[in-house]
């Protein structure tokens, strides 16, 4: 992966930038001995992995401010992290940037029932936010599979999905508002308890612009009561576009369940020697997951398999007890660490529109052949994010290198059947350089255009997002 | 102006000598009165791509909106964000396009439950002030590459660009729908009776107060789960209130359609305005309007205001939120900014933004303020 030069002038001026930051920072709050700055080398893509200048943990909005103002004077590239757990490399030092970390940044500053919302610092897991308020019942809804581990901040830089937003959206739909600092210091509130903008929809474009437009530091969310009960529907079929036309059917019949996980034979084989979760061995399974009370979850389940039915499902398993419902989503929720014990895997995130499943299983199979390279696929059907997994292993030369190649190829197919590269993940340094083949140049002028109002320098998170060749000139500037 | 296809209005714009007149269907009259030449998107009118078992529909920006709903309606399915018809409250003809909608960023009672317009936009392509092209999102409804021009575009009013295309998200129309109607004294009750409802599993769809009628609470679902828990529900208001549970679907739709197109205020004298707050603080906030006539959506969280002609409310809106100037005459619309003005900041951000977008400042200039 190519990263640009790091700036020589910057490097050289390490001892005084490091001196500025210690003047506005307590002596435990910035990191800049070699040894321990590589505690912040890499996030969860870790085939690249570079240490920065130095690295920063404030506990205050005050905090970030003074910092971003002396890197802003120093002309220094700062990268905000949250916890590090991005699959995109979105929190992918350059040896010549500033690590802005938010971890401390984690207290819950409010909570408000009345108006269903929340605001904490944005440093605190997706989990414990829901760990405040579930205690009265209450829930924030997206749960990005790293949810124990991910911060808000990163959630909020991504735009983190889950499984669950089929119904309840991804994070931009339940982010009501952000305290936010701008690269040169000035604190910004950008909406708040209230609903909509009063004028350009700014939080909008800062949800999902991966850190490139300040540093996140407070965020309003919102939250909502949970549903009395959920119960999930396991169906095992044949073939894979019987799976897909199922998927179908049950959304156009007007039941909208909150989730729709499809596994294939691969990921059902990898998951069952590593979970044992009693999956049936078939081409293609579905995870169906209604919400309400127990006669709700009856009737639209009696629904959905109904349709299934239709379909002639080799295995048709309603959960009847907390525990089989525990067991039916254990398979998918350890679909990742199953593949892991395999092998060394890349996870992709495009999505496709549903209809396109079929044939893009098909294509990936057809590729999977001809680069000698496992593919299990796992993902969120009812919106068509997919999950390929691609096995390789980083120990034979060249084989990441091949891996890469082959996962680029599915994701040009993904944007080729009129979806796009990444679903939930994030664009980072990772699929940047295949924006353009989703994005015209004036799809990505416009974009960087974006930046260039936030932050003019171009000294927030580099070299992600935009193909280097696409951004040279603004950074340059 | 009334360009046929993207490209002709691509050329429209590029070649355009002074301001412009963006419009679609001409419903509404927001913001600071703009001169320039009309440019009409009625011309960009058509549906490119439906499917339902995707949930998902991309049509031209000049695509009727009754075109729209028919056509989603012939699956059963609909926008889910409940587009209002301020046609009456506005006094206006014409007939909504979707591209305005977007515009407009317009979101009835359901807000509260499915989102704004925005939560529903997934892809728009419009023409920037220079006359390019520029597409983001795209037809899936989960994307995160690259920044969400998507979002940025809905509330915009035509200033950033000319909307050719967008894409939505979908949903099923439910089987059945039910009003809940409970008896209050005054707004502070309104607002208890609906955050108690809103705190519930029951998955509220609309929580309104109406002068005079009480407060108006929707579930929407299948049969026998909307009676299931329209009976939770009026048990747990009927602890304080009197509560009357409606099914009757032409009764249910008639009083949302009611509430969505405000026509409580249509038809009467002054100038209306719209104000978003945090629900809570609403009955302050109503009390200390001076209206003479108001109604709630949202929970509290918008309310409606008719006020005398020329008045300025926003000195009287003493919590955070915004309020938004929507009907009043053209010397009023000069007078008093329509548009809620932001924090300095801010305000220099989406400046920053419009003359990016819009390098010589010729799409809508000044409509927002």
């Amino acid at each position: 992966m190519e990263m640009p030069t790091p700036n020589s002038a910057v490097l050289a001026r390490k001892d005084r930038i490091v001196a500025r930051l210690a003047e506005v920072l307590p002596q435990d709050a910035l990191v800049s001995d070699i040894e321990e700055t590589r505690a912040y080398e890499c996030d969860a893509l870790t085939a690249y992995r570079c240490p920065p200048l130095c690295a920063v943990l404030p506990r205050s909005t005050g905090e970030v401010s003074a910092i971003l103002k002396i890197c802003h004077e120093e002309g220094v590239p700062v990268v905000p992290r949250g916890s590090g757990t991005s699959l995109a490399g979105g929190a992918l030092p350059t040896a010549d940037c500033v690590i802005l970390g938010v971890a401390r940044l984690n207290a819950v500053l409010e909570t408000d029932y009345p108006n269903r919302f929340i605001r904490v610092q944005t440093g605190r897991t997706n989990l414990s936010v829901t760990g405040a308020v579930e205690a009265d019942d209450f829930f924030y809804a997206p749960d990005p599979s790293s949810q124990l581990a991910c911060a808000i901040a990163g959630n909020i830089a991504m735009n983190s999905g889950g499984a669950h937003c089929l119904k309840y959206g991804v994070t931009t739909n339940n982010l009501l508002g952000v305290t936010m600092v701008l690269m040169d210091g000035t604190v910004v509130e950008v909406g708040g308890a209230h609903l909509d903008a009063p004028g350009l929809d700014l939080l909008g474009v800062i949800c999902g612009s991966e850190g490139q437009l300040g540093v996140v530091t407070e965020a309003t969310l919102r939250i909502l009561r949970k549903p009395e009960g959920a119960r999930p529907v396991l169906m095992g079929f044949d073939r894979s576009e019987v799976a897909g036309a199922c998927v179908s059917d049950i959304i156009k019949a007007g039941v909208l369940p909150v989730a729709i996980e499809f596994m294939d034979r691969p990921c059902i084989r990898a998951t069952e020697d590593f979970a044992g979760a009693g999956y049936p061995d078939c081409e293609a399974l579905l995870i169906v997951e209604v919400e309400g009370s127990p006669a709700e979850i009856d009737a639209q389940l009696g629904l959905i398999k109904q349709i299934a039915l239709r379909h002639d499902p080799v295995e048709l398993r309603e959960s009847q007890s907390e525990e089989q419902s525990r067991k039916i989503w254990l398979g998918r929720k350890s679909a990742f660490g199953a593949m892991g014990q395999i092998n060394d895997y890349m996870c992709l995130d495009g999505t496709i529109p549903v209809s396109a499943l079929p044939e893009v299983l098909r294509r990936i199979g057809e590729m999977s052949r001809d680069y000698g390279l496992d593919v299990a696929n796992v993902f969120h059907a009812g919106d068509g994010n997919m999950h390929p997994l691609i096995l390789f292993d980083a120990n034979t030369p060249g084989e990441l290198e091949k891996c890469e190649a082959f996962g680029a190829d599915i994701l040009r197919l993904c944007v080729e059947v009129g979806g796009c590269l990444t679903g939930e993940h994030g664009v980072g340094i990772e699929k940047r350089d295949l924006m353009e083949v989703q994005f015209a140049p004036e799809d990505l002028e416009a974009q960087m255009r974006v930046k260039d109002v936030f932050d003019p320098q171009w000294l927030l998170n580099p070299a992600k997002v935009f193909p280097l060749r696409v951004s040279a000139g603004r950074r340059a500037a | 102006m009334r360009p046929t296809s993207e490209a002709e209005l691509a050329e429209m714009v590029r070649g355009a000598a002074g301001p412009l007149r963006v419009r679609g269907g001409g419903t509404r009259t927001i913001g600071r009165p703009v001169t320039g030449e009309v440019l009409e998107t009625a011309g960009l009118s058509g549906i490119s791509l439906y499917e339902p078992g995707a949930l998902t529909l991309v049509a031209g920006a000049g695509t009727p909106l009754a075109e729209i709903e028919a056509t989603l309606a012939g699956e059963g399915q609909r926008l889910p964000f409940e587009v209002p018809d301020l046609r009456g409250l506005l006094g206006r003809s014409g007939e909504s396009t979707v591209g305005g909608v977007v515009a407009a960023n317009a979101s009835g009672p359901r807000r509260i439950q499915a989102g704004a317009c925005r939560d529903s936009l997934i892809g728009v392509r419009f023409v920037d002030g220079a006359g390019i092209v520029v597409k983001n999102g795209g037809r899936v409804m989960k994307n995160v590459t690259g920044y969400d021009l998507v979002k940025l575009m809905a509330g915009s009013h035509g200033t950033l660009g000319v909307l050719s295309e967008v894409s939505f998200k979908v949903l099923p129309v439910p089987e059945a729908a039910a009003s809940l109607v409970v008896a209050v004294a005054g707004p502070r009750e309104a607002v208890a009776a609906m955050a108690a409802a809103m705190g519930t599993p029951y998955e509220v769809s609309g929580a309104a107060w109406v002068p005079g009628e009480g407060v108006i609470l929707r579930l929407e679902g299948f049969a026998a789960s909307v009676a299931a828990r329209a009976g939770k529900l009026a048990a747990l208001m009927g602890r304080h209130a009197e509560v009357g549970i409606e099914e009757a679907p032409g009764a249910v739709a008639a009083r949302w359609s009611a509430i969505r197109d405000v026509t409580a205020l249509a038809g009467r004298a002054g100038d209306v305005w719209r104000i978003s707050v945090k629900p809570s603080d609403a009955p302050d906030v109503v009390d200390g309007l001076g209206a003479e006539a108001v109604a709630m959506d949202w929970a509290g969280g918008l309310i409606w205001a008719l006020v005398a002609p020329g008045t300025d409310l926003r000195p009287r809106l003493k919590v955070p939120g915004h309020a938004t100037l929507v009907r009043a005459e053209a010397d009023t619309r000069v007078a008093v900014v329509p548009f809620h003005p932001e924090a300095p900041a801010l305000a220099t951000i989406s400046q920053g933004i419009r003359t990016r977008f819009d390098p010589r400042g010729i799409l809508n200039p000044g409509i927002m303020g």
